[in-house]
């Protein structure tokens, strides 16, 4: 590096000095406080925080994009290289934005207009900002589809929205956002809805570009493990206050705010611990499972996904058995057959000795009560307009259960789930994401059943939460004999909960065996891709210290 | 791939037709008149009536009469009027110039109006314009075509002397003498399409409003106007065209009261002549001919679909 290029790195970008944002009208709530963070030239600033830590609303106000009928900002300035973008004209503003300040979004699936090509989205930002006649801008916008390493830029540019992948349209919305080679980036969650593997080629990428181009990168995001691949600084957010700030190795090794320190050590390690196997009575056996779906077209080929093929497994009572894969791998398809939404192709599924696929009367009605299921949304596995109690008794009522028998044992599962027997009087909407995943887990385990299936379970939670809730699950494998089906994609949960690992790659295993055998010793060449793709991998957090 | 999809549509169109001709050959037959009384007049001998039952082939069973008449439509014979004699596609072609006339001029003058009066209202949700423009849809929605009909002629015709109170010019004795005996009747029954449409430009593009795809649009420092006519108007595109297709419904019963309020010589006069006459190949040939344009009008609304969304294949 030479001076002249260090001076300029140092230069700083972007400057947040004491912003305050509450909601608009007399006496709105404040929801940012006094929040200071600076980003300097060639720099990935991440800015980290829980739901509703004021996160994406800091991104958000430097872009000029609050709602004004909403929101307003109270005090403060941002100063992007001394421009505050608080007082500008609503004018300059837009001159700004693309030129001089970009944006990139947490979902890639709708941050595209569906009804325009990728070409022409990324050309408008050209149309905007420069002069360029059609042809300069085609080929400027064929370069920079280039230079975010898309395959066939032609065709691409050519393409709609909807014909891409996830990955290749995030890369869409970078090269959108860099083609004016602004100096500052916002990345806001760039890589929360993507599969690890993409989210690992995407952080590659913003990596390489913002140092070919020194751009200075605020970056938005919840996931620690991400923190530690991208960040050069940190910024602790927590209810609308920056909490603490410091280099990355700072936040990461010796946080001295207490809530830093909780947030870090609650990410849980890639590294299981060692566990005794479960052994005992099989509760759940699957031999040969298949699900192929057959869409049959007049006059033209019918489309075939096997979306499970041949698939074993056994499940002891009092274990929890993880399927992690990406998504589209079968696990959610697996599941689905276990529980009796999907009815397989092929195989067998026996439930402590009884055949399950064909099952007619009794043990087919049987089999809604003895595996239950936990969603993964908790905002929307619960009917709004029906009290948390009538919710959970709602299935023993189903099998002939008394109502008031019912209701007390509801009563007695409250105190288990570690929830106020006064919950069951309350309606969904008064409860927090983890509160409503542990009324979920209590209105799965009022059947008693033998199984329990938790999709995802704990993936729409933030850390702290998700470590109480996979705590909860654990002691309840203890108190109840239940056996877990515990689907995930999240490497990290899978090592903190599970006993035993199945890898589901494409609808097939490829590999089983303990937690730890899979997730420190896997033989497969797709489990290996897999635990390597997942963001800061060499870090133990709970310990604050690399690997 | 779209023209395949066109010839399936209307394949999959005939049954239905066949079904609306039972259904109107049979309502009509329910009905407690013989036709035979109505041609041969009441003063006509036992003799007579059998005379013309016979030739009509009345005296056949309901279902060989069924079988004769869709024979017929099959080769386009919709056979002729009970009261005039003339062929019933004769009396069609005369009267299908003003209908043509009025529903088109509504059809333009509803679009022109509806599409921004939405966008207008959409911009500030709840506030004063919106509430105003709602409540005026509301209006426009209650009202029947014959109560806006004759309030326009009062105010235009009577009060102002403005326009001509009724009447009908075709095209070829002046544009002017044309237009302005169809500025009320396009008004009048304009009203409820105009008010349906609105409302659901209004409902769709604060929807669109809401999505990803224009914060990016925002985020790129595009301006409000190049957001809503590029973005938002394409994307909230296939529920207005939804709309407008199901309103040529209320266009086309909208029609037969307004011919009527405006007297103007069109279709909707002639169902309004032919029921009141029981002249039942008429009835049966106008209310197929209705059917038929409505089918027409929902394959045309599929087909632009797939022009404003391009995730839509058939």
């Amino acid at each position: 590096m030479t001076d002249a290029q260090k001076a300029m790195s140092d230069k700083t970008v972007l400057q947040i000095k004491g912003l305050c944002v509450a909601l608009a009208g007399r006496g709105g709530k404040q929801l940012l406080r006094d929040v200071d963070i600076e980003v300097k030239a060639g720099e990935i600033t991440c800015v980290v925080g829980e739901s509703g830590s004021g996160k994406s609303l800091t991104a958000y106000s430097v872009m000029g994009l609050l709602d004004p009928e909403s929101l307003r900002c109270t005090a403060g300035e941002i100063l992007l290289e001394d421009e505050n973008v608080l007082t500008v004209t609503p004018r300059r503003l837009r001159e700004l934005r693309a030129t001089r300040m970009s944006l990139i979004f947490q979902e890639p699936m709708t941050a595209l207009n569906p009804v325009e090509r990728i070409g022409a989205q990324i050309e408008e930002v050209l149309e905007i900002h420069c002069s360029d006649d059609a042809r300069t801008r085609r080929r400027r916008v064929l370069e920079m589809l280039e230079a975010v390493h898309l395959p066939d830029p032609q065709r691409i540019f050519d393409s709609y929205p909807h014909q891409l992948s996830g990955g290749q349209r995030q890369r869409v919305v970078i090269c959108m956002a860099l083609i004016l080679n602004p100096k500052l980036l916002i990345a806001d969650e760039p890589t929360t809805a993507l599969d690890v593997s993409t989210q690992k080629q995407i952080l590659a990428l913003i990596r390489e570009l913002q140092q070919k181009f020194n751009t200075a990168v605020l970056f938005i995001t919840h996931d620690f493990g991400v923190v530690v691949d991208v960040a050069d600084k940190v910024v602790v957010m927590n209810q609308g206050e920056v909490v603490e700030t410091g280099s990355r190795d700072e936040i990461l090794r010796s946080p001295r705010n207490d809530y830093t320190r909780m947030l870090v050590s609650s990410v849980p390690s890639l590294v299981p611990q060692s566990r005794e196997a479960v052994t005992g009575d099989v509760v759940l056996s699957i031999k040969g499972l298949s699900k192929i779906f057959v869409r049959r077209r007049i006059l033209r080929p019918s489309t075939v996904v096997e979306a499970a093929v041949d698939c074993d497994l056994t499940l002891h009572r009092r274990e929890i058995l993880g399927i992690v894969g990406q998504s589209g791998s079968g696990k959610s398809t697996l599941a689905r057959c276990v529980i009796g939404l999907e009815t397989p192709s092929a195989g067998r599924i026996v439930l402590a000795g009884e055949e399950l696929v064909n099952a007619r009367g009794n043990a087919f009605r049987e089999r809604f009560r003895r595996i239950q299921m936990v969603f993964q949304d908790p905002y929307r596995s619960l009917n709004p307009r029906v009290r948390v109690g009538e919710s959970i008794i709602e299935g023993p009522t189903n099998f002939g259960v008394p109502r008031a028998f019912a209701m007390e044992r509801a009563k007695s599962l409250m105190e288990l789930v570690g929830l106020p027997v006064s919950a069951l009087d309350r309606f969904p909407h008064q409860f927090s994401g983890g509160q409503r995943q542990r009324i979920s887990i209590a209105r799965a385990l009022i059947m008693e059943p033998e199984v329990l299936v938790a999709d995802e379970a704990v993936s729409a939670l933030d850390v702290s939460v998700q470590a109480r809730i996979l705590k909860l699950l654990e002691s309840i494998r203890e108190k109840t004999d239940v056996g877990l089906l515990f689907i995930t994609h999240d490497l990290r949960v899978a090592a903190e909960i599970c006993d035993r690992v199945i890898v589901m790659n494409k609808g097939r295993i490829v590999e089983h065996g303990s937690a730890e055998a899979v997730l420190v010793h896997p033989r497969d060449a797709y489990t290996r891709a897999l635990i390597d793709a997942a963001p800061g991998r060499h870090w133990d957090f709970r310990n604050f210290r690399p690997l | 791939m779209l023209l395949f999809y066109v010839l399936r549509r209307i394949l999959a169109a005939l049954p239905v037709m066949v079904l609306v001709a039972i259904i109107v050959f049979a309502a009509l037959r329910l009905t407690p008149n013989d036709p035979a009384t109505i041609m041969a007049g009441e003063d006509a001998t036992e003799a007579q009536l059998e005379a013309i039952r016979v030739s009509m082939g009345l005296d056949q069973s309901i279902l060989v009469q069924l079988g004769t008449w869709l024979q017929r439509l099959a080769t386009g014979d919709l056979g002729v009027s009970l009261i005039s004699g003339a062929p019933v596609l004769d009396l069609i072609g005369d009267r299908i110039g003003p209908t043509i006339a009025l529903s088109t001029s509504s059809f333009l003058f509803t679009m022109m109006v509806a599409i921004p009066l939405g966008v207008l209202a959409s911009r500030k949700p709840g506030h004063l314009v919106d509430r105003a423009l709602m409540g005026l849809s509301t209006l426009g929605l209650s009202l029947p075509v014959f109560v806006i009909g004759y309030v326009l002629m009062y105010a235009f015709a009577i009060s102002f002397r403005w326009l001509p109170v009724q009447g009908y010019e075709p095209l070829s004795s002046g544009f002017w003498a044309h237009a302005q005996r169809l500025i009320m009747p396009s008004l009048a029954l304009s009203g409820a399409y105009i008010a349906l449409v609105a409302r659901m430009t209004r409902s769709s593009i604060i929807e669109v409003k809401g999505e990803d795809y224009i914060r990016t649009a925002r985020a790129k420092g595009a301006t409000e106007t190049a957001i809503l006519i590029r973005h938002a108007l394409r994307n909230a595109a296939i529920p207005i065209v939804t709309v407008v297709g199901a309103g040529v419904a209320s266009l086309i019963t909208g029609v037969v009261v307004t011919e009527s309020v405006f007297n103007l010589p069109g279709l909707g006069r002639l169902v309004v002549e032919a029921v009141l006459a029981r002249d039942y190949p008429v009835i049966q040939a106008l209310i197929l001919l209705f059917s038929f344009i409505y089918i027409l009008v929902n394959l045309i609304v599929d087909i632009l679909y797939t022009v404003f969304d391009p995730r839509i294949r058939y």
